[in-house]
């Protein structure tokens, strides 16, 4: 069963985002939009899926390993920088922009949806930007001080999101 | 600001939402992993080593949903009106907004909260501002 743990863990998430129709824009952007008509049905997926896994997130935390017997993978950083609220300021526009973040526009390929490949093929090619900027920034040859301000935390490598 | 009556559909939203809460307590339980959709596809670009296959499969599972979806919840094809254009800008910034930010709406805005994450709280807060601003300035001003 844990072997099949991914696969079943992503299954079942893109079966909840498929039921609450977030996999569809229109529902997204009827809760973006404050200007008309309002479609708070978002509001209600995430406290759904977000009281579920408090519970899950208090066990773990108290037992402090994994049921596989390894550590836990959690978050460390702390500071909110500007990294944080850069990062989340472009990925609200691009998700108002389409009305699709990571998640469903992954879901939506698999309803062969032309529309939703550009889209995360484009997103795969921001991620690698990023990475790449971040390598270049930790080269040798750059300044320490900046290097040591722009490269990922070991958290971030270690955890990747 | 009216609700839209025709278009809230708090039951199949929030069961949604328990299915997906379901799969990041599954996953954080089972293996200690946080779930983020933006991390498991981030984690393959560039893949790591030991790391990449979980999330490989993870994100398999996710594409495969729908194959399930259909007959289960009866639900549809998106639609997405997006143009070409707007879809190559808006995946750029999503891509590279949610590595910068290390998190998007399953990562913080579902695990974040979840934790209790002073980060996520503020992520969150921050990317519903700018998905808010954004629609409103498209829809009802440009």
């Amino acid at each position: 069963m844990a072997r099949a743990t991914p696969f079943l863990v992503g299954l079942l998430f893109g079966l909840g985002l498929c039921l609450s129709g977030m996999t569809d824009p229109r529902k997204v952007l009827g809760f973006l939009d404050l200007g008309g008509p309002w479609d708070p049905s978002l509001a209600f997926v995430i406290g759904g899926a977000a009281a579920v896994a408090f519970v899950a997130f208090r066990i773990a935390a108290r037992r402090g390993r994994s049921l596989s017997g390894g550590p836990l993978h959690l978050p460390t950083t702390k500071a909110i920088d500007a990294r944080l609220i850069g990062g989340s300021l472009l990925f609200g526009v691009g998700w108002g922009l389409v009305g699709l973040c990571p998640g469903p526009a992954i879901v939506d390929l698999g309803y062969l949806n032309g529309r939703a490949a550009l889209f995360v093929l484009c997103m795969a090619a921001g991620m690698a930007l990023y990475g790449l900027l971040t390598a270049v920034q930790t080269a040798p040859s750059a300044d320490r001080a900046f290097a040591s301000k722009y490269e990922p935390t070991a958290d971030q490598l270690q955890r990747g999101g | 600001m009216t609700i839209d009556w025709t278009h809230f559909t708090p039951g199949s939203a929030f069961a949604g939402g328990l299915l997906i809460g379901l799969a990041a307590a599954w996953l954080v339980l089972q293996s200690g992993h946080v779930l983020g959709a933006s991390g498991l596809l981030g984690g393959l670009v560039p893949p790591r080593a030991g790391d990449w296959p979980w999330r490989a499969e993870a994100l398999l599972g996710l594409i495969a949903a729908p194959i399930v979806a259909r007959p289960a919840f009866h639900t549809h094809p998106p639609t997405i009106a997006a143009g070409w254009m707007t879809l190559i800008i808006g995946g750029l910034l999503a891509g590279f907004g949610t590595r910068l930010a290390n998190g998007c709406t399953s990562g913080h805005g579902v695990c974040g909260l979840a934790r209790l994450s002073p980060r996520s709280f503020a992520a969150t807060a921050t990317f519903m501002a700018a998905g808010f601003a954004t629609v409103f300035l498209i829809r009802h001003v440009f």
